[in-house]
């Protein structure tokens, strides 16, 4: 369509301009997102002396000394098997709980669906120090103070609501008929779901479960209040931002951006299913 | 099992959990906030109003809303825009546009220290094009702008990514037909986007605004990598009472602040960008 009316119109030179200046921007907006990530990338790949001088070398000198500095800093291999624990913790259970809501969600029409709905996304609208800071008090109370597990639990609080959605819009993009298909030849309603919905939904909800991974890894405000022995990465690398060496928190972001960039590309085909129909 | 009931049964786990770990505390951190050891007082919210530190990090928090917030607005309907016109390469450009959705605001901070530190990549180009002879200290308090810009900087870069995600979904739901008749009748790309993209927008717009304010008045680790006590804002206060000065009744008090302010604006949001009812798609 946009190729027809092109040619047809006269002002044929200022649409040709017009697309160079678009294909401009395109270029322009991919290198603002690239070019910090690349920055990151040539002081991870640097030597700790290189990373301290000046002026900077545009192209990295591939020397694993930042790396290994940072693999050998006291704490920073154990707040990373705790950051893996905590995201993979919160990941399970945001699932866990958080699909069968979705499912009932996009299934039936019942009393207080509504009510429901507005609880899940009032908790996306509220700040989150107003659950760590009773958490913490909470949690001091019953042992779980401190621990991988008391983290994942409110790290599932944030990522429950982004479950509950996500999943009710997977659930809402499999026809109804399928299931009543199933029950026809003799499912019942729990087997028409393992054998047919299942299947189906498996890569979805592979999708939303790494979304819950990916917001506990990122987490640092909750992590770095209720947790003192056993922090995640971000936690440890904002308690050492005051006095660390360069070099060991370029290695530290590089560690907590590395999974990102990898989980947005698993998931990129389900991002914008996921928000089309969450947004109603 | 009935259908009646299995709704409810399905919905309990979350309903239950959010209960314990979401209404639960709420009410501990308002009893917390509202409370200095002997009955309701109001003893904490003065405390914290009226310490030096307040009114500078409410202005900083709400002057880099003011700031980011439109300036993401504006860029992510661009890019939404684009993509939507975009033929080849689409999946490929989008995934790059939408890297920064999967980085923390840690991680972003981080990132841009390596741009504005001060043996930094800004510095290397400055002297490289002979602007500067030595490296400038540029986050420092001597240059309390360019503290300010890099942390604006990092969380467009950063937090752009989610409005994008949740505008070009909103674009593809609106039906091809009505673009399709507004060139017959001829009208312009600028006019398209007014009259048909903007208004079936608003849902999205609603809700991308809302998560990306509310977001933005918890903006914390950004600002502690690049500004750290350079730029106070209320979370990082927040923080501070409850970890360095364990004062748990003011770090309630300021949260539940922050949270007044954020529910203020989400209404304004509600308000101004309203779907009438039986008119979305």
């Amino acid at each position: 369509m946009t190729d027809s009316v092109a040619i047809a119109a006269p002002a044929g030179s200022t649409r040709k301009a017009g697309r160079y200046v678009y294909a401009a921007s395109v270029f322009l907006l991919c290198a603002w997102v690239i070019v910090p990530l690349y920055f990151l990338f040539i002081n991870t790949l640097s030597s700790p002396e290189t990373v301290n001088s000046f002026p900077k070398s545009f192209v990295p000198e591939f020397d694993l000394g930042s790396l290994t500095f940072f693999a050998g800093f006291n704490g920073m291999l154990t707040a990373l098997k705790n950051s893996i624990l905590v995201a993979g913790m919160t990941m399970v259970l945001s699932i866990v709980i958080g699909a069968p809501a979705g499912y009932a969600l996009s299934r039936f029409d019942f009393r207080g669906k509504e009510l429901f709905r507005m609880l899940v996304l009032l908790t996306r609208a509220f700040p989150l120090p107003l659950l760590a800071l009773p958490l913490a008090v909470l949690f001091i109370r019953t042992g779980l103070d401190d621990t991988a597990f008391g983290l994942a639990l409110v790290h599932t609080t944030l990522a429950i609501p982004f479950a509950v959605l996500i999943t009710f819009s997977l659930f809402s993009g499999i026809p109804i008929e399928l299931e009543e298909a199933a029950w026809t030849l003799g499912c019942t309603r729990f087997t028409a779901f393992t054998k047919v919905v299942l299947p189906l939904i498996l890569p979805g909800i592979t999708a939303s479960a790494i979304f819950a991974f990916v917001i506990s890894w990122n987490e640092v405000f909750a992590a770095a209040v209720l947790t003192i022995e056993n922090r995640t990465l971000p936690a440890f690398l904002l308690q050492t931002l005051g006095e660390a060496p360069l070099h060991l928190k370029f290695a530290g972001g590089f560690i907590l951006v590395l999974p990102a960039l990898i989980f947005i590309f698993a998931v990129r085909k389900y991002l914008f299913a996921m928000w089309g129909i969450a947004n109603r | 099992m009935n259908a009646r009931i299995l709704p409810y049964v399905l919905i309990l786990p979350v309903t239950l959990f959010l209960g314990v770990f979401f209404l639960y505390p709420f009410v501990l951190v308002a009893q917390q906030a509202f409370s200095t050891g002997d009955g309701f007082t109001l003893d904490n919210f003065r405390d914290v109003v009226s310490y030096w530190k307040f009114p500078i990090s409410l202005k900083n928090t709400l002057l880099l809303a003011a700031l980011v917030v439109p300036l993401q607005l504006a860029l992510s309907l661009l890019m939404a825009t684009m993509v939507s016109r975009m033929h080849r390469g689409r999946d490929m450009v989008l995934y790059i546009w939408t890297i920064p959705l999967g980085i923390s605001d840690l991680a972003a901070g981080i990132i841009w220290l390596a741009i504005f530190e001060q043996s930094g990549f800004l510095n290397s180009m400055m002297s490289g094009l002979g602007v500067i002879d030595r490296p400038m200290n540029l986050l420092s308090y001597q240059h309390p702008g360019i503290v300010f810009l890099a942390i604006a900087l990092a969380e467009i870069w950063r937090a752009t990514a989610i409005m994008l995600v949740i505008l070009v979904a909103g674009i593809g739901l609106i039906p091809k037909e009505y673009y399709e008749a507004a060139e017959v009748f001829g009208a312009s790309r600028w006019k398209q986007f007014l009259r048909i993209t903007l208004p079936m927008l608003r849902p999205s717009l609603q809700t991308a605004l809302i998560l990306r304010v509310v977001l933005a008045f918890e903006v914390f680790a950004v600002v502690a990598a690049l500004g750290g006590t350079l730029f106070p804002v209320l979370m990082g206060e927040i923080y501070s009472y409850q970890f360095d000065l364990q004062n748990n009744g003011a770090a309630a008090a300021l949260a539940l602040i922050v949270l007044a302010i954020s529910i203020f604006f989400t209404l304004i949001i509600l308000r101004v960008l309203r779907v009438p009812k039986g008119a979305s798609i």
